[in-house]
C-alpha cells in the first residue's frame, strides 16, 4: 500500500439497516422499559461516576440502539442506583445495567 | 427527491444572464489542473458562439484562496476585488464573469457585504484610490462562466457533433453533476436553481442528451475544502470526504462526473487514484475509475473537438472508455504528444486502477 503521509479515516456515519441490534432486541424482551427512554439525560446528570469516568447511561442506551459495544462504559458503573431514582420514565436503569452485562456473558 | 419538487425549486431560483458583452477573469489554479478548460471557454464563446468576451492579462487573483485559508483579512480581499472591478470599468464592461467558483463566491460575498454595509464600500474605494489610483463601478451582472455555458447550452447542443448517449444502446449516459460549494451554498439566489439542487450543470447534461444521476451525497463537498487539503496533516480528512462521496454514488454506476469548480474535478479525479492505491478499490467499470470533466471539456467533446486538444490526457482517470461509449474518435498514439507534436513523456501507471 502506497504511503502518502495521510490516509482514509473511517466514516462515523451509521447505516441503521446494517447495524447489529442483537443486544438491544434481547433487552427489549427482558427489560421492555428501555423502549420508553426519551434520552433526557437525567440519569447521566445525576451519575456519581460520570464526572470521573465518562460513564453515561444515556450514551449507553444510545449506543445499544446503534448496535455499538457498550462494555467498556459499563465497567465504570458503581451500581449506586441514583439514576433509577431520577428517571422520569421510571426505568429501572440499575437493573438494566445488570441485564446488559448478562447479554454479553 | 421528487422530480416535480425539483422543477419548483429550479423555477424559484432563476437569475438574469445577459446574452453578450462579458468581462472574463481566469482562475489562479485551473490552468495548472486542467489547462485547456479556460482556453476552451474562450474558444467556444468567441469563435463558435461569436460572443464578445473580453479579458486582460492585468487582472490578478481574487484573493479567495488566501481568504479561505485565513491568511489575509476580508478588507484586503475586498480591495483586490475592487481593483478587478476597476479593470472591468476601464475596459468599458458591465457584466463580470469569473472562471472560478471560489472567485464567484468571493465576488458575491463582497457585493452583498457592500450592499449591507455601504460605509465599508466607501472605505474600500478609499483603499483602492490610495493604493493604485483607480476607481470602479460595481458590475451590473455577475455570473459564473458555467452560468454562461448553461445560458448557451441549447445553442451548443444545436452546433454539436455528439450527444451524451451510448452509441451502442442509444441510452442517455448517466452523469453525476457536482457543483462547487461556493457557487450557491452561501447565496442560493446567486446560483441557477438554488443551493440544494442547482440546475446549472443538470441543465447542460439534459440539453446535451445525458441523464443526471441523483444519489444521497449529491451536495457533499468534493473534499478540497482549502484547509483540509492545504494543511498536509488534514489531507486524510480531504480524501475521506471524497471517499464518502464515491461510496454513495457507486451503486448508481455513473459514466462520468461533470463539475464547475477548479478544485472539484482535480480532487475527484486524483483522489480516485489515492483511494485505489490505499484500498485497492476502483469505482468505474472493469477496473477503471469514473472520469471527471469540467463543463468546458464536456462542451468541447459535444462540439467535436479533439480530446487531446481538450487536455484530457492530463486526467488521472482514463477517459477513453467514456469516449468509446459516445463514439468519439481519438488517436491513442497522439495522447502524449504536446504542441508541435513533441513527446510530453508518459506518467507512471497506478497499481490498482486501470489507465492507458
Amino acid at each position: 500500500m502506497a504511503d502518502f503521509g495521510f490516509k482514509l479515516s473511517k466514516s462515523s456515519t451509521l447505516d441503521l439497516d446494517k447495524v447489529d441490534l442483537k443486544v438491544y432486541n434481547l433487552l427489549c424482551k427482558t427489560d421492555p422499559d428501555i423502549k420508553t427512554c426519551m434520552a433526557c439525560g437525567s440519569c447521566s446528570a445525576t451519575c456519581t461516576a460520570a464526572p470521573f469516568s465518562g460513564m453515561s447511561m444515556r450514551k449507553v442506551i444510545l449506543a445499544l440502539q446503534r448496535g455499538q459495544d457498550v462494555r467498556p462504559m459499563l465497567g465504570k458503573c458503581m451500581l449506586c442506583g441514583k439514576c433509577t431514582m431520577v428517571c422520569p420514565r421510571a426505568i429501572n436503569t440499575r437493573h438494566l445495567i445488570l441485564s446488559i452485562c448478562k447479554c454479553y456473558d | 427527491m421528487i422530480y416535480e419538487g425539483k422543477q419548483k425549486i429550479w423555477s424559484d431560483y432563476q437569475k438574469e444572464i445577459p446574452d453578450d458583452h462579458w468581462y472574463y477573469v481566469r482562475s489562479c489554479i485551473r490552468q495548472n489542473f486542467f489547462p485547456a478548460s479556460e482556453r476552451m471557454f474562450t474558444e467556444i464563446t468567441k469563435n463558435v458562439l461569436k460572443k464578445d468576451i473580453y479579458e486582460t492579462p492585468y487582472h490578478t487573483t481574487c484573493g479567495g484562496i488566501a481568504y479561505h485559508c485565513d491568511t489575509i483579512p476580508q478588507e484586503t480581499v475586498m480591495t483586490i476585488v475592487a481593483r478587478q472591478f476597476a479593470l472591468m470599468t476601464e475596459a468599458g464592461y458591465e457584466n463580470y464573469v469569473p472562471s472560478c467558483i471560489t472567485s464567484f463566491g468571493n465576488y458575491s460575498e463582497t457585493l452583498e457585504t457592500w450592499r449591507e454595509f455601504p460605509e465599508l464600500e466607501a472605505r474600500i474605494r478609499e483603499n483602492l484610490w490610495k493604493s493604485c489610483r483607480r476607481e470602479f463601478n460595481k458590475p451590473k451582472y455577475l455570473a459564473h462562466s458555467s452560468d454562461l455555458i448553461y445560458h448557451w447550452r441549447n445553442e451548443i447542443a444545436q452546433k454539436g457533433k455528439f450527444r451524451l448517449v451510448d452509441k451502442e444502446t442509444g441510452e442517455p449516459l448517466r452523469i453525476v453533476e457536482h457543483i462547487g460549494c461556493h457557487y450557491a451554498k452561501m447565496f442560493p439566489h446567486k446560483g441557477v436553481g438554488g443551493a440544494e439542487y442547482p440546475y446549472v450543470l443538470a441543465g447542460m447534461v439534459e440539453s446535451w442528451g445525458g441523464q443526471v444521476v441523483d444519489y444521497p451525497e449529491r451536495r457533499h463537498c468534493c473534499g478540497y475544502g482549502f484547509r483540509q487539503y492545504h494543511v498536509k496533516a488534514n489531507r486524510g480528512y480531504s480524501v475521506s470526504n471524497t471517499y464518502k462521496k464515491f461510496e454513495s454514488m457507486e451503486p448508481f454506476h455513473p459514466d462520468a462526473i461533470i463539475t464547475n469548480c477548479p478544485g472539484c474535478p482535480y480532487f475527484l479525479d486524483r483522489w480516485q487514484y489515492v483511494i485505489s492505491e490505499q484500498t485497492g478499490k476502483t469505482y468505474g467499470r472493469n477496473g477503471f475509475g469514473i472520469p471527471v470533466f469540467t463543463y468546458e471539456e464536456i462542451a468541447g467533446l459535444v462540439l467535436g473537438y479533439d480530446p487531446w486538444d481538450l487536455g484530457l490526457q492530463l486526467h488521472q482517470v482514463a477517459v477513453e472508455p467514456f469516449l468509446d461509449k459516445i463514439g468519439i474518435e481519438y488517436d491513442p498514439k497522439a495522447k502524449y504528444l504536446g504542441l508541435n507534436k513533441e513527446d510530453i513523456l508518459r506518467p507512471g501507471l497506478p497499481t490498482s486502477m486501470k489507465c492507458f
